[in-house]
């Protein structure tokens, strides 16, 4: 079934598919799949192909932000089993931007925590687009301490296009919450996993992205700051001209991440994007998360900790220089 | 780590003052009187009038925290690189030959190892001046070389926060990690029992306060520092509400708990020094 909402450069592919729809609804079953049907299909895949193995950063941010991307409770309705969800941050309440609970995935138990953005005009203003409150991010830490306590591995889906700017927020600390977070999960001593499955948005990801293993689906976007708000600043205005440069600039996508060796794996999507074949996208899912599940599991915690420290300790590029350099704070230095 | 250099506290070592117009008179922007520039910079750059807390550069704030020819800098040789090839309008490679230029800094950030009334700290400072304070990966790994330097020597932990922008755009996702690499630092700093004092000064701002800025045992700052998570364009546009008076202040942040004390930048050393005694370093 093709998507009920169609990407600004996706005209062609939608007009095949709409008229793959038209030919198979008024197909006689009985007649089987018609020769022309079966070459609309190879057209179309060769078409997605095509596209989908190129998007520049522009088009992957609105893949990412796809209304029918799959969600967190989407992959806990698909891979995920007996999902016990846990509200409540003990403090102010229970942030729906961000969900946490008990569920189990093949043998494991684990502790899922997970942005959700819904798919719905309503659910929508009730996730505030997987926009987190400073209580969201406490509720995360509260249960993944939980977690720790009764070794249960910890699964991150991180989907936000960032934490929430708005006056309650910073109220409540959204800053202080953050680093919090950052601080207490590079100790956490329990494996974590995380993988961005839509939009990174800056610290509201990295808010719940601090793990061993960080991987991102192939078309999610992961960036410090959103190409909006790089084009206002540094392009004084945010226009379809200067976001998609802002966008490429930034190298926000899963290729570049994996080259600046910022994410451990990239994990395919199905053809055409996530939103096309939610559930095989939800078994690929399921594949890589066993995967790690199972190698992490055999690791001694004070070595996982001291892999996860090394694991951040060695990103960032600069350069070394061998002497004292005079450009440096010298002048106050030699006096 | 280089050898041991020095940063002088006599006056001759004065580098020009970056931030504080020139002339013999200047307006305070927050009283609007007119005022004598010596006598402000010799309140270490507050306004006699009102109090108003001017920027200060790091190497003015070296000179006025410590002890006097106490400072030796650590890790001067980082050079920041252009990883993604930034281009906005400008070269970011170029933005940096400016900024570097106009600071007389490598980037944003000085650390070291120091005395404040003769007990031993290790200092980071970032920099307002150079491309707003923000932090690519120079100023994480110097910051984080330093919280692992005062893990080793079981020394307190003193960083002086002033970064508008927080992480810095023009490194993309690397600065966004950085503020995990230096979390994970600090971590290790707790976990050996030591002390990490975080002074906030005007402004501290995202991915910053996000990380180790609010990240100490004891959180200071310095009066009517703009101290917050999100801008006040990007809070506007998404609200559309009239944000309230002193919101995202040093004030503001005290009042819903957020920092331990304010103080006054002649009181920082004293300050310092007295919860330095406390937790019996």
């Amino acid at each position: 079934m093709p998507p009920q909402s169609r990407l600004p450069f996706e005209k062609d592919i939608a007009e095949m598919e709409d008229l793959l729809a038209r030919l198979e609804n008024g197909a006689d079953p009985s007649l089987g799949v018609s020769e022309e049907v079966r070459r609309i299909r190879r057209e179309l895949m060769n078409l997605l192909r095509k596209k989908y193995s190129d998007l520049s950063a522009w088009e992957t941010v609105q893949v990412a932000r796809h209304r029918d991307r799959p969600q967190t409770l989407d992959y806990v309705e698909l891979i995920f089993e007996d999902f016990v969800e846990l509200h409540g941050d003990r403090a102010i309440g229970d942030d729906r931007a961000l969900r946490t609970g008990f569920a189990r995935l093949a043998d494991f138990r684990v502790m899922l925590i997970g942005h959700q953005k819904g798919h719905s005009l309503k659910e929508n203003n009730e996730c505030l687009y997987g926009c987190a409150h400073p209580e969201g991010y406490r509720k995360a830490l509260n249960k993944m301490r939980l977690a720790a306590k009764f070794h249960l591995p910890v699964i991150c889906l991180i989907d936000t296009p960032g934490a929430y700017p708005g006056i309650g927020a910073e109220e409540r600390g959204q800053a202080q919450l953050i680093a919090t977070n950052l601080l207490e999960m590079s100790r956490l001593p329990t494996p974590i996993i995380c993988v961005v499955i839509g939009e990174g948005g800056s610290g509201g990801a990295l808010g719940i992205g601090v793990g061993d293993r960080i991987a991102m689906l192939e078309h999610a976007y992961y960036s410090v700051i959103s190409p909006e708000g790089c084009a206002g600043i540094l392009w004084k205005t945010a226009t379809e001209e200067t976001k998609p440069l802002a966008a490429a600039a930034l190298k926000l996508t899963a290729r570049d991440l994996f080259q600046l060796r910022v994410i451990d794996d990239i994990i395919r999507e199905p053809l055409g994007g996530a939103h096309r074949e939610p559930r095989e996208m939800a078994n690929t899912l399921k594949a890589y998360l066993l995967r790690y599940l199972r190698e992490l599991r055999n690791i001694p915690i004070p070595e996982l900790l001291e892999q996860r420290y090394r694991k951040y300790r060695r990103i960032g590029v600069f350069e070394e220089l061998t002497a004292p350099q005079p450009v440096a704070a010298s002048s106050a230095a030699q006096a | 780590m280089l050898g041991p250099r020095k940063i002088s506290n006599s006056e001759s070592a004065a580098r020009p003052k970056r931030g504080v117009p020139e002339g013999l008179w200047i307006r305070c922007p927050q009283c609007k009187a007119t005022i004598f520039r010596k006598e402000m910079e010799n309140r270490f750059n507050v306004c006699p009038e009102c109090d108003y807390h001017f920027y200060m550069p790091a190497v003015a704030r070296i000179r006025q925290l410590l002890d006097s020819d106490s400072f030796e800098e650590w890790f001067t040789n980082l050079r920041p690189r252009d990883p993604l090839n930034f281009k906005d309008r400008i070269l970011y490679a170029d933005r940096l030959k400016a900024e570097q230029a106009k600071t007389n800094m490598l980037d944003a950030a000085i650390v070291g190892k120091g005395f404040i009334r003769g007990r031993p700290v290790v200092v980071g400072i970032t920099d307002f001046a150079f491309m707003a304070g923000s932090m690519g990966s120079v100023v994480g790994e110097k910051l984080t070389r330093a919280a692992e330097e005062a893990t080793r020597l079981r020394l307190p932990l003193i960083f002086v926060s002033g970064s508008g922008g927080g992480a810095r755009m023009q490194e993309g996702i690397l600065s966004l990690m950085q503020m995990a690499k230096i979390s994970a630092a600090i971590g290790r700093h707790d976990q050996a029992g030591c002390l990490y004092i975080s002074i906030l000064t005007n402004p501290t701002m995202g991915g910053v306060a996000a990380s180790f800025a609010l990240q100490g045992d004891i959180t200071l700052a310095e009066p009517g520092a703009l101290i917050g998570f999100a801008g006040k364009r990007t809070i506007w546009n998404t609200v559309r509400l009239e944000l309230p008076e002193g919101f995202q202040t040093s004030e503001f942040l005290l009042r819903h708990g957020f920092i331990d004390r304010i103080v006054h930048r002649k009181d920082l050393r004293t300050e310092v020094a007295r919860i330095v005694d406390y937790c019996g370093h």
